[in-house]
């Protein structure tokens, strides 16, 4: 079993490796929209440094969202999807493997470019840490969540929009702890508390959501 | 006694019809006398005057937003475990409802705001959890309405709705932690003073009137689906033919 979650993963990051623009696209979106705030509210740098935990943040969670329609729409339409559900592998594995796989792609990339971003807002330099460790935990919630929205809206009509409709929502738990815990850290509460919550909803989501997507696949699918 | 005898759309119709009638009727006078108890008898506030009395509206709203997510779950689950048809029918009827009621909650909250804190809208954990319900409820009739077989709406919006459920609490809390750690309570529900009896009871009655209310709408829409969807059946046009 463990063989084949690896081959799905492998398989995933490939496709989309092999076809990076789709990747690129992503982290250009969230560089962008992080780039327009101080244009829309001003340079004031004392405003950035408040600010600068919650536009990366909203800005991350847009661009995961933006991402979340490839996760089984590829395998959709070309077939391999059914395949996956008549296997004997468990398909909440399999989802599991491939939310994996979606967040190496799509969500690593926003965290790892997040400090430069950070930087650009003046966010203090010790409290980086943080902010990073907030998006590393916070990022594969809003994958493992999304991945429901996904396979709830397989195949509809006006699937992007409807599927924003779903999901957004349902990231307000982790939006909040999230950019709570870099403002926690700066105003010298420490973030810990909120790392730690973290941590608890990606443990949650990484036991429950697989299985409520694949529940989701094989209704959107028979 | 046959537990499932109301579970098959051609029994179950005539009966939502006498039930929706029944309870419709239970509304309008529940709600003709939580009225008058709230405008006419119920004393003016002290601290608020009487800008307090949309409570007797704005309460019973509320409750009955949260209680009816939880109503349509329940019947989401139950079509989804046990594959009836009836059940997903019901939980699509519940949510317009629920939705009316969440929008209410809402707008007599502000309505309510405006007068006693002198702003129509504070980022308060409860205003902002109801407003992330109205967006559930939102979510669960978008998704129902862009699938177009009716089978995998139902089970679709079942997961959905469950997800929901789970999500609400933790949606609460976390809300709850973000408004406290970034401002200080300057307002509070909770510091309401104790309430007269009369105003409890007008609140109580109206919430019984929202409650039957629902009910009823509830049943009426279940109606028209079942008629829409067994419309090929025998007896959906036996009765189109009869009402016709």
């Amino acid at each position: 079993m463990m063989a084949a979650l690896r081959c799905v993963i492998y398989r995933d990051v490939l496709l989309a490796v092999r076809r990076s623009s789709d990747v690129m696209t992503v982290l250009l979106f969230f560089v962008i929209v992080v780039s327009l705030f101080p244009l829309g509210v001003g340079p004031d740098p004392a405003l950035l440094r408040t600010i600068a935990p919650g536009v990366i943040w909203v800005a991350a969670l847009l661009a995961s969202m933006l991402a979340l329609h490839r996760i089984f729409a590829s395998d959709h339409s070309d077939g391999a999807l059914e395949q996956m559900l008549l296997g004997v592998t468990p398909l909440g594995m399999i989802v599991g493997a491939k939310v994996v796989a979606h967040w190496l792609v799509s969500g690593l990339p926003l965290v790892l470019i997040s400090p430069v971003l950070a930087l650009q807002f003046d966010f203090p330099q010790q409290f980086l840490w943080t902010l990073i460790l907030s998006l590393a935990l916070g990022t594969p919630v809003l994958s493992l969540i999304g991945a429901i929205g996904a396979a709830l809206t397989l195949g509809l009509r006006g699937g992007g929009a409807l599927l924003s409709l779903l999901v957004l929502p349902l990231y307000v738990p982790v939006l909040v702890i999230g950019a709570g815990a870099a403002e926690a850290a700066v105003s010298g509460l420490g973030g810990q508390a909120q790392l730690l919550l973290l941590g608890a909803l990606l443990a949650f989501a990484a036991a429950f959501a697989p299985w409520a997507a694949a529940v989701a696949l094989r209704i959107s699918t028979e | 006694m046959n537990w499932f005898k109301y579970s098959s759309p051609q029994s179950f119709f005539p009966l939502a019809g006498k039930l929706a009638l029944w309870f419709g009727a239970l509304a309008a006078i529940a709600c003709a006398a939580g009225l008058y108890i709230g405008f006419f008898v119920a004393p003016t506030d002290a601290q608020q005057g009487e800008a307090y009395r949309i409570i007797f509206i704005h309460v019973p709203a509320a409750w009955m937003s949260m209680f009816l997510y939880l109503v349509m779950a329940f019947w989401a689950g139950l079509g989804l475990a046990f594959n009836t048809r009836l059940s997903g029918m019901m939980a699509s009827a519940i949510a317009p409802t629920g939705a009316l009621f969440t929008f209410l909650a809402l707008w007599t909250g502000s309505l309510w705001g405006k007068p006693t804190w002198g702003t129509w809208w504070v980022w308060d954990a409860r205003l902002t959890s109801e407003l992330i319900l109205l967006f559930l409820y939102f979510g669960f009739m978008a998704l129902q309405a862009a699938i177009d077989d009716p089978r995998r709406a139902d089970k679709a919006g079942a997961v959905l709705a469950l997800v929901g459920v789970v999500n609400i609490p933790i949606i609460y809390f976390s809300v709850k932690w973000w408004n406290t750690l970034h401002q200080g309570a300057s307002v509070s529900l909770t510091k309401a003073p104790t309430m007269a009896a009369t105003m409890l009871t007008g609140m109580a009655v109206m919430a019984f009137g929202f409650w039957f209310y629902s009910i009823a709408a509830a049943l009426m829409r279940a109606r028209c689906i079942m008629l829409e969807r067994e419309r090929a059946s025998e007896w959906a046009v036996e009765y189109a033919r009869g009402s016709a």
